[in-house]
């Protein structure tokens, strides 16, 4: 039974990894797309903005249906009840990944400005709204929900409460912020220095909204945590605190030009946070804000440990290949875009 | 009413995401094939079409990949009682396909669009042949959880839920590879059958001699392809249905709508009128079924009241019978399409034999109308198989009423209205986007990838 347990926390972990590994990188995807609007004075910056992201955005999303599917298989109750329960909330997420995700191929099929005007709000939108969505679900995770026998049943509004709101600003300047410090990295000229100043006032707005989100986090009553096997309460507290520390930090590095350090800030910054979200709920999944026995655990939502056994077999032999491949690609296309030579410059009109 | 409800979303989300899944599997693989022809024969012409159809390629890409993620997540929102029974088993090849096949498509696929000019052409084919691999690869996992649905295998039940005790009696369920053969010839003949209509329509169409021969080589290839695949197609369909004989007899039954018992069974091959007994006009091909079901003149085929008799002493009293004019008709549809394909790719293959491929004009007709072929025995046959099925979401052991989400009928309403809205209009964009890219002309030889300046100098692509 303990081997079961430890397999059991492990697949809680790597879920939480591949979570953690999908808000990194689709993080600045969604950071991309709200901040395009900001920093392009025309099409080609538009453009240039969608392809800073293009060759690697749909790897990106990968990650998040790695953790829906091995959610599926290792903890059923979670999968079920979860989803069930956040119904239309999950629902407008998919629909803004839908908007978000033809856009990339769309935007360019015909040479209209109309056409073009479209798939840039729905890139915007599209971004901006699962955003804030994953931001007001994942604080309603480290802040438990009011369940019943029946699993959590409060609707959207429910999930819609403040703090949680608060939280999903936070994820949205977050993101806004890690996405205008990848734009600094990877464009060039007059439209990687406009990204550098958004950075620096996005970074500012993330390191107060994330700040006050993980104190009301940390001030509420989180009774899970008095069940067998939670973390002491001070290992989330504190890795909530290095997050905002990160993002601090971040800030101080874009002032300084220091735009690469700086990137590694704001994904630190959203690994610990994601850490912290985990960490709080442990041992629950769905941690349940108004009684300790309410909340579905890890052991009690966990698949049989041979399913278990197989899925970790699996995922040892093939995920060193998809991390070695996925690298490769950030590596191909390490170099800078140039706004490219014949488009006119911006103010002139767009191309 | 919740449970219809999420029954109709199900199928409309399934049967839209599966109009661009099989297109997208069959034109990898022949944009794929055109890339290797260009690179080892040194050919421009095959280079040019193959960026041709690579264009069209991503267009249904696109869609099959917005319209994925909504069903890696259907399961939760609607069927939850069946996510918990079932995803101690379902779960692993969902979680597999993500981890080998998506991460794999979706990360070439990038390294493909942008990598032209910038990667070897050697390391560029070889992408795209990663997303090939990858798009089969994914067909694999995916029907590895349906065959269970269809045929559960390597399970034990308990505590209310079904438990994996053999991985590799899923993955050898012989339900899995029959439908893996089936579906991935299907979705490669999909793929043919599109630029074949597309290619017999530009060889007489396009304005210039040069792009009119480079579309005669496309169509001879896609009417080689079409033949050859729809003719595997049809070997692992009836192979299917010697398994589902023995597997899912009432699925066999309703197939034919077949009531009583009969030894050397007939095969309808249409019937107008009522289904149940007394047609009004009825065309019967002797001892066929007997012939299909269990390989054998004067074989016997169980008819629907016996099944019925026979599931309601095991499983208790109830309807165990599918929706007869819906089995009946979608397996018409799906096989007579299939056989039409047949005839269509032939006469092609005669054309291009004979050197005549773009003299005939019934030819150019029948070519560009077949490019729907496929789509309606695509859907078609899904909906035989999992309307076939009914009343089990998995056969034997969870009836599809008992598989539905706690969830108020207002919200499945209302996300059914919305998908229903939102691929609508998806649908009307992808046939628009794929005539507009049908039209554009193929690239001049050594000519970036998109038709703008931008693209040379920075690779943006998008």
């Amino acid at each position: 039974m303990a081997t079961y347990t430890g397999l059991s926390a492990f697949w809680f972990s790597l879920i939480g990894l591949l979570w953690a590994g999908y808000f990194f990188l689709e993080g600045f995807d969604f950071g991309v797309g709200m901040v395009s609007p900001l920093v392009s004075r025309d099409d080609t910056d538009r453009r240039m903005c969608m392809n800073a992201v293009g060759p690697v955005w749909d790897g990106n999303e990968v990650w998040l249906l790695v953790a829906g599917g091995a959610t599926f298989a290792a903890f059923p109750l979670w999968y079920g009840l979860l989803f069930q329960g956040a119904y239309l909330a999950l629902f407008v997420v998919l629909l803004a990944l839908i908007a978000r995700g033809i856009s990339f191929e769309f935007r360019g099929k015909f040479d209209d400005p109309r056409w073009r005007r479209v798939w840039d709000v729905a890139h915007f939108a599209g971004s901006l709204v699962a955003a804030l969505i994953w931001g007001v679900a994942f604080t309603n995770f480290a802040h438990g929900l009011p369940l019943s026998a029946a699993g959590y049943t409060g609707g959207l509004i429910g999930l819609l409460n403040p703090l949680a709101l608060l939280g999903g600003l936070a994820a949205v300047a977050v993101f806004a912020f890690h996405g205008s410090v990848f734009l600094a990295l990877k464009t060039s000229g007059a439209l990687m220095q406009r990204a550098e100043r958004l950075a620096r006032v996005a970074g500012g707005i993330a390191a107060v909204l994330l700040a006050a989100a993980v104190a009301g986090v940390a001030a509420s009553g989180r009774p899970w945590q008095t069940l067998a096997g939670a973390l002491p309460g001070a290992i989330p507290l504190i890795l909530g605190v290095l997050a905002v520390i990160a993002v601090g930090s971040a800030v101080l590095l874009v002032i300084r030009g220091r735009d690469g350090l700086a990137f590694a800030g704001t994904g630190a910054a959203i690994l610990l946070a994601m850490g912290a979200i985990f960490g709080s709920m442990y041992p629950a999944v769905i941690p349940a804000s108004n009684g300790a026995s309410l909340a579905l655990t890890v052991g009690a939502a966990a698949s049989h440990p041979y399913t278990l056994e197989v899925m970790t077999v699996v995922a040892a032999i093939f995920t060193p290949f998809v991390l070695c491949y996925q690298g490769w690609t950030y590596w191909v296309f390490r170099r800078r875009l140039q706004r490219p030579v014949a488009a006119a410059a911006p103010g002139a009109s767009g191309g | 009413m919740a449970l219809d409800l999420a029954r109709w979303q199900f199928a409309i989300v399934t049967v839209f995401h599966f109009f661009f899944v099989p297109m997208t599997i069959g034109l990898a693989f022949l944009v794929a094939v055109m890339q290797t022809l260009a690179l080892v024969r040194k050919d421009e012409t095959w280079d040019r079409l193959s960026r041709f159809f690579g264009r069209i390629f991503l267009i249904s890409l696109a869609v099959g990949v917005v319209s994925g993620i909504v069903l890696e997540f259907e399961f939760g929102l609607n069927w939850s009682a069946f996510s918990i029974f079932v995803g101690n088993i379902f779960g692993a090849p969902l979680a597999i396909e993500g981890l080998l096949a998506f991460f794999i498509e979706s990360t070439f696929i990038g390294l493909w669009i942008f990598g032209r000019g910038r990667l070897s052409p050697g390391v560029h084919l070889a992408t795209i042949w990663m997303v090939s691999v990858g798009t089969v690869l994914s067909a694999f996992f995916i029907l590895a959880a349906n065959a269970w649905m269809q045929h559960p295998v390597g399970y034990t039940v308990e505590g209310g839920q079904a438990v994996l005790t053999n991985f590799w009696a899923v993955l050898g369920n012989s339900t899995l590879w029959a439908s893996f053969v089936h579906t991935v010839a299907a979705a490669l003949a999909t793929g043919g059958a599109l630029v074949l209509g597309i290619s017999i329509w530009r060889a007489r169409r396009a304005p210039d001699d040069g792009e009119r021969a480079a579309y005669r080589r496309a169509t001879a290839l896609a009417c080689a392809v079409v033949l050859l695949t729809v003719v595997v197609t049809a070997i692992s369909g009836d192979l299917q249905a010697r398994l589902m004989d023995v597997q899912q007899p009432m699925k066999m039954a309703a197939a034919e709508a077949l009531y009583n018992t009969q030894n050397g069974a007939s095969f309808s091959l249409l019937t107008i009128g009522n289904l149940s007994g007394q047609p009004v006009f009825q065309i019967r091909v002797p001892h066929l079924l007997s012939l299909i079901a269990d390989l054998s003149w004067n074989g016997q085929v169980v008819g629907i009241n016996q099944m019925q008799a026979a599931e309601a002493a095991r499983y208790g009293a109830g309807n165990y019978a599918p929706v007869l004019w819906l089995t009946y008709w979608s397996f018409r549809a799906m096989v007579g399409a299939g056989i039409l394909m047949i005839g269509i790719s032939a006469w092609g293959v005669w054309l291009w034999w004979r050197k005549r491929l773009t003299a005939s004009r019934w030819f150019l007709r029948v070519g560009v109308a077949g490019v729907l072929l496929p789509i309606v025995a695509n859907a078609s046959g899904w909906i035989f198989t999992e309307a076939g099925r009914q009343p089990w979401i998995v056969y034997g052991l969870m009836q599809t009423a008992r598989g539905v989400s706690t969830i108020g009928v207002g919200d499945v309403a209302l996300t059914t209205a919305a998908f229903v809205a939102v691929y609508t209009v998806l649908a009307v964009l992808a046939v628009v986007l794929v005539l507009h890219a049908a039209r554009h002309p193929l690239d001049e030889i050594g000519e970036p990838p998109e038709d703008s300046d931008l693209a040379s100098a920075t690779a943006l692509v998008y």
